[in-house]
Formats: structure tokens, C-alpha cells, sequence
């Protein structure tokens, strides 16, 4: 008779319960539209884990396959790339802009807030390319010398936190173009905030998957100064 | 099937690029990139992915699912010094958000002005 640990070692145990909570987020968004199902599904399963301790590590074996479909489906954002060109077309100069703009700002609000609240050198180096797709704001904290993985957490929780406030902030603030509701997603919070605009609409999402690609560019090279620097 | 083997492919293709030209970018965003010139040069049509794509990106959520829940290793590192960094990304990503979203929408409006002048 094989232990329950051998249990939660199988992929599928990892698989399931990602999906059946994602399932079930997504039901609960329905009638409670303001809740974000990817925060509902990743809390739930945090919550799941701790209360059957169940260890991070057996959960991952299935949760990296999910993980895994994340590559096709980013490849996949050339679809609403492609078909929102057209409406880009006259419109370029302003999203590349606004993206550098975008970029700078986020660089020089994260050394203002860390620095005014005392956190230390290690959290503000991993803090400054939060706004680009983990993988990427890896690289840049090892470059700049920060720690590499927290550069990766802090990306994620920015992206979470960005696909939860940012479509709320800006219809408050009056922003309600598609070009500006795309570039700001996609250059705030990557892949999760272009994720989540999609579901409202193909062609914010196209033009925030463009916007990520650009702060994937222009953020390193931002970051090359600093590199000197320090 | 059709889509998703060329979707995958693209994907192998930027793992290629990055390992052998060292381009600095994750192989998917490499794909992204390389599959969106394929689109505009009609080397791949887009009927040929807009299923497998439109199904991906539908259900893009969840793939993010297990990366989050991946943060609780890094509590106890966080938990020292939680209220700057929380205070930090929470302010530093509405910053960003507001400034793109305003200074693209007032680009946007002048380069349209200026094309009806």
C-alpha cells in the first residue's frame, strides 16, 4: 500500500487540484465579478497546501506541467498581435513611448518607495524590473546584482496585483482608450495583466502582449547603467 | 492539433535562438516575436493557429496558477521586511499603470490631431 506522500507525488494530483480550483474561481467570478479568479485559485491552493500540509515540492512535479503550457499559449499572443496590427498601425510611436515612459517610471518609483521606507540594498535590486515576465526580471536582478529569484517573485506579485487593480484604477481614472488600457497592462504587469485583459478584449490584449514584448526589451537596457554603477 | 504543433514549434525555435545566437529573452517571447513576423510575411496563415491560440489564451490564467503559489517558499524571506516591500510593489505598479495609461492616451490623441491637420 503506497503512502498518501506517493500520492501527492503523482503529477496528477498537482494538475487536478490547479484545475478543479481554477474551475471552481471561475464559476465564483460569474456571480461575483469583481473577484480575480487567478487570485482566488492561487490562494485557495496556497490555503489547501498549508491545511493538509501538503510540501511545495510534491505539489510542483504536477503544477510545472500546468506551468508548462504558459510557453505555447505567450507564443500563442501573436494571434491578437497580429490581428489588432491594423488599429496599432497609426498608433505606434505613442505605445512605444508610452512604454518607455512606463518603464522609467517604474525603475525610479520602486528606488523612491524602497529607499523612502528603508528596505534594504538586496530587496530594491530585485524590486526594479518587477513589471517584466519573471523569467526576464530574473536575468535582470542577477545582472544588476539583486537576488534572481526574489526579482522573480516580486514580478509575479506585481503581475497579480496589477491584473487585480489595474483594469479598476484606470476606468476610475478616466482612462478608457484601448491603446492606453493595453500598453499600461501589458507594461505594469506582463504576462498576468495581459492574461486578464484578454478576457475583455482581443484587442487590448493584443496591444498589451505587444507592450509586454517592448518593457521585455527595454527594461534590460535601462538596467545597464546601473550595472556600471554599483 | 495543427495549431498547437506549430505554436510548440515556435517555441523550439526561440529555444534554439536562445541558446545558440544568446539572445537575452526567454525562448517563448523569442517564438512570440519570430511567429508574428512569420504571420506578416505569410509563412504561417492564421487559420492555422487561431483555435489552439484562441483556447490558450482563453484559459492563460491558470498556467500563472502554480507560479503563484510557488511565492510561499519566499514567505519567510518577505515576512522580515513585508510592509516596505508591499508598500513598494503595491505603489511602484499603480505608479506605472497611471503614468502609461495617461501619457499614452494623450500621445495617442496628439499624433491623431496632428494626422487631421
Amino acid at each position: 500500500m503506497p503512502g498518501v506522500e506517493e500520492f501527492y507525488r503523482q503529477p496528477l494530483f498537482g494538475i487536478a487540484i490547479t484545475v478543479m480550483l481554477y474551475a471552481a474561481a471561475l464559476r465564483l467570478n460569474k456571480r461575483l465579478n469583481w473577484l480575480n479568479p487567478l487570485l482566488v485559485a492561487a490562494g485557495g491552493l496556497i490555503v489547501l497546501l498549508l491545511i493538509c500540509d501538503i510540501p511545495y515540492e510534491d505539489y510542483k512535479v504536477g503544477g510545472d506541467v500546468v506551468t508548462f503550457f504558459l510557453g505555447p499559449a505567450t507564443v500563442a499572443l501573436a494571434v491578437p498581435l497580429y490581428k489588432s496590427a491594423r488599429k496599432m498601425k497609426g498608433r505606434l510611436r505613442a505605445i512605444v513611448l508610452g512604454s518607455v515612459i512606463g518603464c522609467i517610471t517604474g525603475l525610479l518609483s520602486a528606488c523612491l518607495l524602497v529607499w523612502s521606507l528603508h528596505g534594504s540594498r538586496d530587496i530594491l535590486l530585485s524590486m526594479l524590473p518587477k513589471s517584466v515576465t519573471s523569467p526576464v526580471a530574473i536575468e535582470v536582478a542577477r545582472q544588476i546584482g539583486g537576488i534572481p529569484e526574489l526579482g522573480g517573485v516580486f514580478a509575479v506579485l506585481t503581475g497579480l496585483f496589477g491584473s487585480i487593480a489595474g483594469p479598476w484604477l484606470l476606468n476610475k481614472t478616466g482612462v478608457h482608450s484601448d491603446i492606453a488600457i493595453g500598453t499600461s497592462m501589458g507594461t505594469a504587469a506582463h504576462g498576468i495583466g495581459t492574461a486578464r485583459i484578454l478576457r475583455d478584449s482581443e484587442l487590448q490584449g493584443g496591444i498589451s502582449g505587444f507592450a509586454m514584448g517592448l518593457s521585455c526589451i527595454i527594461t534590460p537596457i535601462l538596467c545597464i547603467p546601473i550595472y556600471f554603477l554599483r | 492539433m495543427q495549431g498547437l504543433a506549430i505554436l510548440l514549434g515556435f517555441q523550439f525555435l526561440g529555444y534554439i535562438a536562445r541558446q545558440f545566437l544568446h539572445i537575452p529573452l526567454p525562448a517563448n517571447v523569442i517564438g512570440l516575436i519570430l511567429l508574428v513576423v512569420s504571420l506578416f510575411c505569410g509563412w504561417i496563415k492564421l487559420e492555422w493557429i487561431e483555435r489552439s491560440a484562441q483556447f490558450l489564451l482563453k484559459h492563460m490564467m491558470v498556467f500563472f496558477a502554480p507560479t503563484i503559489v510557488g511565492t510561499i517558499v519566499f514567505f519567510p524571506t518577505i515576512a522580515a521586511e513585508w510592509v516596505s516591500i508591499s508598500l513598494s510593489l503595491a505603489g511602484g505598479t499603480l505608479a506605472v499603470l497611471l503614468i502609461t495609461g495617461w501619457s499614452t492616451a494623450w500621445l495617442a490623441e496628439r499624433e491623431r490631431s496632428q494626422c487631421r491637420e
